[in-house]
């Protein structure tokens, strides 16, 4: 029922008419997950005017320019840095970090992890396309051995960061990663994400038929989501899976469901512990 | 939920915890109990040495107050951090050195373009790179003023004294919120460690200010436009319903980006500027000793303006006709002012620590037939009254 909505009524709530159109290109998967995220926010009621998009810089960190929303498009990398000083000083608020892989893993790699390590009260809905969209289609910490970038115009000969795998490893609170196909999961992942304390991340493998595609023999959004559709495994499968099998493979699903406390609880506790520690309160 | 340092119970706090009266502290601290009074309650940073005092004092002190003290994972967060700590009404500062200015750098651009009012307070060591690490100097003098790319304006505050710091970061906190910018506290490793005598006053003598917010919804919605003529507009916090979106990216008055159309970048680029070549008054500042009758000039700032004015008057009772001139305001650099006393002496020499930076701006002031010299030093080592009353002597 809940996701019946129309997609202009969606669209007419949520979106900056006057930014129309948006700068991504036919067959881009970040609308598709910009579509989940504001299907999300709907169906759990949240007041648009406690939430805060924060991005870096990429193709995916333009959504914040799109949405009716208070938000900060920052340095590239460097968004949950940003977020961090937002939310601990209006925990109010609610966290969308919308980001890229390169944005996430490379440059912002270390703010990435130690956001984790902190448990930051905050939603991140990473677009992950195997690439630098917004810069042309260079490599990326993501790019999988052997596909192509312009930067690596052979093959990639590095190995490849697994986000979600490291936010977990990292401490988050809610780590899931979906294709852009898997709509039903994917909003439900972002539903459960924002309704949780702490570090929440929603991976989506989103297509960048432009950039990335196209070097890599993959023109179309559905020549890649064929492709996603192969080298995906479910997680309860990949549980069954002889290693052996799953080289190659990106693992889906949730990985991660858990409930450590966030940073704005933590922070709160030790403001009481030092007034506590002073005299002042038992 | 923003704690303001006005407010009756934070006034309450800050009497019971800051007694007034003579504290024999370092001008770190004096840094720190500074912003405090100027009602800085978040503070982001990372351990450096000369600045660490400054991270470890707020680090104490903010929690009683109920303010917010994070240790980044590098200044690059550090600044991130408290730009969105600013959006949401708090006034906000980090301290740092070279190493960590010059991280900062990419971010302090973001908050430029985005008028962003923060205190960056940069403890200035030998540098390049790691330089001395625990010696301070004056080298960062360029770097506050071009550190970031592009075209921008800084605000950069220098104070003499550890009792100075406590004032002058004051003033750098007023002036960010005045002008809704980001301010450069350019204090040094000398200063940061030294002990000396710092009277707190009673809060009420200490005067605040807070940054202009929206007085109504079409305020609100331009939060990059010049609805009072002065340049600053006002501020739209974060979580009041507005939509504010801010970008480092060119926007419009309304803040959606717009990096196409040539004009808006002229207007936003242009109108930054004015913002604070129209409001000299509210950030001009320096000191004169003795330039009346003055001969010669001694112009110097930050740590090097004591022996400075020791020499001054040392070289004054033995007859010489010599005044002192200290920016307190480096950035922008009192230009008028120091036009008109240039046209007065015949000499002038600049005393700082490191190969000739403020000179470069004298220069730009005096003219040719003026002698300009350079009193340099570096090594870590503070130019002594000794080293510059000789130079004093030798044009006089
Ligand atoms: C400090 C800095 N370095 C480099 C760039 C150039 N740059 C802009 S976007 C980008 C990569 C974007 O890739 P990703 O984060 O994966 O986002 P996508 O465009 O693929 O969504 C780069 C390298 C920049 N803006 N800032
Ligand atoms: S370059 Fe790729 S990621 Fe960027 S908008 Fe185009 S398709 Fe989307
Ligand atoms: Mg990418």
């Amino acid at each position: 029922m809940m996701y019946l909505k129309s997609a202009y009524e969606i669209r007419d709530k949520y979106l900056r008419k006057d930014m129309l159109p948006t700068i991504f290109c036919p067959g881009c998967g970040i609308g598709s997950v910009l579509q989940f995220t504001l299907r999300a926010i709907d169906d759990l009621g949240l007041n648009q005017d406690e939430i805060v998009w924060v991005s870096g810089i990429g193709c995916s960190s333009r959504v914040p320019g799109f949405v009716n929303f208070d938000g900060l498009h920052t340095t590239h990398g460097r968004a949950l840095a940003f977020a961090t000083g937002i939310k601990l000083t209006n925990p109010n608020l609610k966290i969308i970090a919308f980001m890229g892989d390169g944005d996430t893993a490379a440059i912002g790699g270390n703010h990435f992890i130690h956001a984790i390590r902190r448990n930051l009260d905050v939603t991140v809905i990473l677009i992950n396309n195997f690439t630098y969209g917004m810069t042309g289609g260079q490599v990326a910490p993501t790019t999988l051995k052997g596909l192509r970038g312009t930067t690596a115009p052979y093959g990639q000969f590095e190995n490849p960061f697994d986000i979600a795998g490291l936010a977990v490893a990292a401490g988050a609170n809610y780590v899931a990663r979906w294709t852009v196909f898997n709509y039903l999961q994917g909003i439900n992942s972002i539903k459960k994400a924002l309704s949780k304390e702490g570090f929440t991340l929603v991976e989506f493998l989103s297509p960048c038929p432009v950039s990335f595609g196209r070097r890599n023999r993959m023109k179309t959004a559905p020549e890649l989501i064929r492709w996603y559709q192969k080298i995906t495994v479910p997680l309860a499968k990949a549980k069954k899976m002889p290693p052996e099998e799953l080289e190659g493979k990106i693992v889906i699903g949730e990985f991660v469901d858990r409930d450590r406390p966030g940073l704005v609880r933590e922070y709160q506790e030790y403001i009481k512990r030092a007034k506590r520690m002073m005299g002042w309160e038992q | 939920m923003i704690i303001r340092g006005d407010e009756p119970e934070q006034i309450k706090l800050l009497r019971k915890l800051y007694k007034p009266g003579n504290y024999f502290m370092q001008g770190n601290e004096a840094v720190a109990y500074g912003a405090l009074f100027a009602g800085c309650r978040f503070y982001a940073g990372y351990p450096i040495t000369p600045s660490s005092e400054i991270a470890e004092t707020m680090a104490r002190e903010l929690p009683k107050l109920g303010g917010y003290y994070l240790q980044m994972e590098d200044e690059i967060g550090s600044i991130a951090a408290m730009i969105g700590a600013s959006w949401t009404g708090f006034k906000v500062m980090t301290a740092t050195a070279g190493p960590g200015f010059s991280l900062m750098q990419e971010n302090l651009g973001y908050a430029v373009m985005t008028e962003t009012p923060l205190v960056l307070v940069d403890v200035q060591r030998s540098g390049p790179s790691t330089g001395q690490a625990t010696k301070g100097a004056q080298g960062d003098f360029f770097q506050a003023r071009w550190g970031t790319h592009g075209d921008h304006p800084i605000v950069a505050v220098s104070p003499t004294s550890g009792q100075d710091a406590f004032w002058e970061i004051i003033r750098a906190f007023n002036i960010a919120e005045r002008l809704r910018t980001p301010v450069v506290f350019l204090f040094d490793g000398i200063l940061a460690h030294t002990r000396e005598l710092v009277k707190i006053p009673d809060v009420d003598e200490v005067k605040i200010t807070y940054r202009k917010l929206p007085q109504n919804e079409e305020e609100a919605k331009l939060p990059f436009g010049d609805p009072h003529g002065d340049g600053v507009p006002p501020m739209p916090l974060f979580g009041h319903g507005y939509f504010t979106h801010v970008t480092g990216s060119t926007h419009k008055e309304n803040g959606l980006r717009d990096v196409y159309t040539p004009e808006v970048h002229d207007r936003l680029v242009r109108r930054i500027h004015r913002k604070i070549e129209q409001n000299r008054h509210v950030y001009e500042k320096y000191e004169e000793h003795f330039t009346d009758d003055a001969e010669i000039l001694v112009v110097s700032w930050g740590v090097t303006a004591r022996p400075a004015l020791g020499a001054v008057l040392k070289a004054r009772r033995e007859g010489i006709k010599v005044g002192l001139f200290v920016p307190k305001t480096v950035h922008p650099f009192p230009g008028e002012r120091m036009r008109e006393l240039g046209k007065r002496v015949r000499a002038v020499l600049v005393p700082e620590m490191n190969l000739g930076q403020m000179i470069l701006e004298v220069q730009r002031f005096v003219n040719d037939d003026v002698l300009l010299k350079g009193v340099n030093k570096i090594g870590g080592v503070p130019l002594t009254v000794e080293e510059i009353l000789r130079e004093i002597r030798g044009v006089a």
